[in-house]
C-alpha cells in the first residue's frame, strides 16, 4: 500500500443561490443524505425544482465528522437489502459524478473478543453469504493476515477469537463524496441554500405547504427532513413525534503516519474502530456517550477507554500521538435502524435515525427517500424502515450488527 | 465529563453512574386497555428536547440507589439533581 495524493478540486463545484418563493420539494439538511436524496430526486424522477436548504454549510454536520467506513454486513434481510444496495452504488459512483473520492475496498474486520461474539459473527456471516453478501469467518491467524499490526495473542485482556470479513467493505473521503454529490445536483438544477435554518413549517390543514427559516418563507410542495441528530428537535415543530434520541458520538485523529494499517478494524466488544486514511492519520471511532446531549462533544472517559483497547489491539500505536478528537450528534432509533418515510402529516416525509451508521448508506438512503418524495410511495428497499414498525412490532433489531455501543 | 450530584453520597464524577434515559415515564395505570399506539407510546417513545431534560441516573459504583437529574442536553450543564419521589423542580417544562 502507498499514501495516495488526493484529487484535485474542479473550481466550482455549484452556485449559491437565493432561495426562491416556492419549490417543488424541500428538503432539510444538506449532510451526505440530504444531497443525495436531491441528486436521485433530479436523476432518477425528473424532478429538479428542488431546493436543498442548510443551517449551517454544506455536509459541516456528521456527514464531516464521521470515520467514513462503508460495509453491508447486517444482519437481518430489510438490512442487508440496503446497504448492499448502496454498497453497489458506492461501486459506480466515482465514475458516475465523475469525482475520485477515494473510494477504497480494503475490507472490514469485526472482531469477536468472547465465545457469544464468536456465535454471533459466524450466524452473520452465514446470513450475508444467504443475502448474497461477501463474507467470511477468519480464525485469529486468518485475521493476522489481513491485518499484521493487530494482536491476535491469546495473551491480552480479551483476546481476539476471530472476526468476520467483508472483502468489499472499504473507506471514503467523506467531505469529497459531499461535494461530488453536490456538484452534480446543482448541474440538474438544485438549489443548495447554505446559511438557512428551517425554523418552523407552514400547514393548510393536516398537509405540510412550506417551510419557514431565517432566510424567508418557502413554498413546497414536498418536503423531506434528513437532518440527522436534530430530526425529533424538527419533526417536533412540525407535530410529528418520533421514537429517536439524540446522542453525543465522538471520533479522533492521530498525526501522520507511513501506511501500516491496510484494512479497517471493529471491535464491538472493546469498543474501538480504526482505520488510516489516505493521507496516513489513524481515524478512530467509539461508542455514543450514553446521555442525550446537543452539545456537540462527548466525555473525555469515552475517549480514554476508545485509546486503551486501540493500544492493546494495536501495540504499534502506542506512542502515536492524537491530533484531534470531535463530536457528532447521531439520533438512534430502539432498534439501531433508520426510519425512512412518510409521517402522519401529508407531504411531510423523513430520513433520520441512521444513528451512528449512516454514512455507508448515503446513496441508498438518497435513492429510496426520493423514492418516496417523488412518488408518496416506499421503495421496496424502504418500506420495512417506516415509522409504523414501532407501533406494528416489526422491529429490524440491528444493534448486533450496528457494532457501535448505543 | 459530567459532575454529578448523587443525593445521598454527593458530587461525583460521571465514570461513577449509569444512565438510565427520561424520568417520570409512569408505567401505565391500566395496561390491558392500551392500544397498540399507546403501547408504541409507552414503550419506544421518549422526549429528545434541545434543553433541560428530566433523566434518571444511578450511583452504580456508589449507593446503588436511582434519582433524577436536570441537565440542559444543549448546554451540559447539570441543573439539580433530586431523589426519585420528589416533584421535577420548576414544574413539568
Ligand atoms: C463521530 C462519528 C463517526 C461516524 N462514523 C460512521 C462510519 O464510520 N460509517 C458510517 O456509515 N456512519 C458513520 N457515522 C454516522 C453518519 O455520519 C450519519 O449517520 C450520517 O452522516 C447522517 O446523515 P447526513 O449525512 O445527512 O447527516 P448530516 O451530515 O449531519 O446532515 C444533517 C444536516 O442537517 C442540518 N440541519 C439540522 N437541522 C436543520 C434545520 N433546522 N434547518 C436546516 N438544516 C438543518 C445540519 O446542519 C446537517 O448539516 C458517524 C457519525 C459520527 C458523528
Ligand atoms: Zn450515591
Amino acid at each position: 500500500m502507498t499514501a495516495e495524493a488526493l484529487p484535485e478540486h474542479p473550481d466550482f463545484l455549484w452556485r449559491n443561490p437565493d432561495p426562491k418563493r416556492s419549490y417543488d420539494v424541500v428538503i432539510v439538511g444538506a449532510g451526505g443524505h440530504g444531497l443525495a436524496t436531491a441528486y436521485y430526486l433530479a436523476k432518477n424522477h425528473g424532478i429538479t425544482n428542488v431546493a436543498v436548504l442548510e443551517k449551517g454549510w454544506l455536509a459541516g454536520g456528521n456527514m464531516a465528522r464521521n470515520t467514513t467506513i462503508i460495509r453491508s454486513n447486517y444482519l437481518w434481510d430489510e438490512s442487508a437489502a440496503i446497504y448492499e444496495h448502496a454498497l453497489k452504488l458506492w461501486e459506480g459512483l466515482p465514475e458516475e459524478l465523475d469525482y475520485d473520492f477515494l473510494f477504497s475496498q480494503r475490507g472490514v474486520l469485526n472482531l469477536a473478543h468472547t465465545l457469544q461474539d464468536v456465535r454471533e459473527g459466524v450466524r452473520r456471516v452465514n446470513a450475508n453469504r444467504l443475502n448474497g453478501v461477501d463474507a467470511e469467518w477468519l480464525e485469529p491467524d486468518e485475521v493476522a493476515k489481513v491485518c499484521p499490526i493487530l494482536n491476535v495473542s491469546s495473551r491480552t485482556r480479551y483476546p481476539v477469537l476471530g472476526a468476520t470479513f467483508q472483502p468489499r467493505a472499504g473507506i471514503a473521503k467523506h467531505d469529497h463524496v459531499a461535494w461530488a454529490l453536490a456538484r452534480r445536483a446543482d448541474e440538474l438544477g438544485v438549489d443548495l441554500i447554505q446559511g438557512c435554518e428551517v425554523t418552523g413549517f407552514l400547514k393548510d390543514g393536516d398537509r405540510v405547504v412550506g417551510v419557514d427559516t431565517n432566510r424567508g418563507r418557502i413554498h413546497a410542495g414536498r418536503v423531506g427532513l434528513a437532518a440527522a441528530g436534530h430530526s425529533s428537535v424538527l419533526a417536533e415543530r412540525a407535530g410529528v413525534r418520533l421514537p429517536v434520541q439524540s446522542h453525543p458520538l465522538q471520533a479522533l485523529v492521530s498525526e501522520l503516519h507511513e501506511p501500516v494499517h491496510p484494512t479497517v478494524v471493529m471491535s464491538n466488544h472493546v469498543h474501538v474502530y480504526v482505520s488510516q486514511a489516505h493521507k496516513g492519520e489513524l481515524v478512530m471511532g467509539a461508542g455514543v456517550d450514553s446521555y442525550n446531549g446537543y452539545g456537540q462533544r462527548g466525555s473525555f472517559h469515552v475517549i480514554e477507554q476508545q485509546m486503551a483497547a486501540a493500544v492493546e489491539l494495536f501495540p504499534i500505536f502506542a506512542r502515536a500521538h492524537v491530533l484531534r478528537t470531535w463530536g457528532g450528534i447521531v439520533d438512534v432509533t430502539p432498534d439501531a435502524s433508520p426510519i425512512i418515510g412518510s409521517t402522519p402529516v401529508a407531504g411531510l416525509y423523513v430520513n433520520c435515525g441512521w444513528g451512528t451508521g449512516g454514512f455507508k448508506a448515503t446513496p441508498a438512503a438518497g435513492w429510496t427517500f426520493a423514492h418516496t418524495v417523488a412518488t408518496g410511495e416506499p421503495h421496496p428497499l424502504n418500506a420495512p424502515f417506516a415509522l409504523d414498525r414501532f407501533t406494528t412490532g416489526a422491529l429490524i433489531d440491528e444493534h448486533g450488527a450496528a457494532a457501535v455501543a448505543h | 465529563m459530567l459532575l454529578i450530584t448523587c443525593p445521598w453520597c454527593g458530587p461525583r464524577n460521571e465514570t461513577e453512574y449509569h444512565y438510565g434515559g427520561q424520568a417520570h415515564v409512569p408505567y401505565p395505570e391500566s395496561p390491558a386497555d392500551l392500544t397498540d399506539e399507546q403501547w408504541a407510546e409507552f414503550v419506544f417513545y421518549r422526549d429528545n428536547p434541545k434543553g433541560p431534560f428530566a433523566e434518571r441516573w444511578m450511583h452504580s459504583i456508589g449507593c446503588r440507589r436511582w434519582f433524577n437529574v436536570l441537565r440542559d442536553t444543549a448546554t451540559h450543564e447539570v441543573l439539580t439533581s433530586y431523589r426519585l419521589d420528589e416533584p421535577r423542580p420548576g414544574g413539568n417544562r
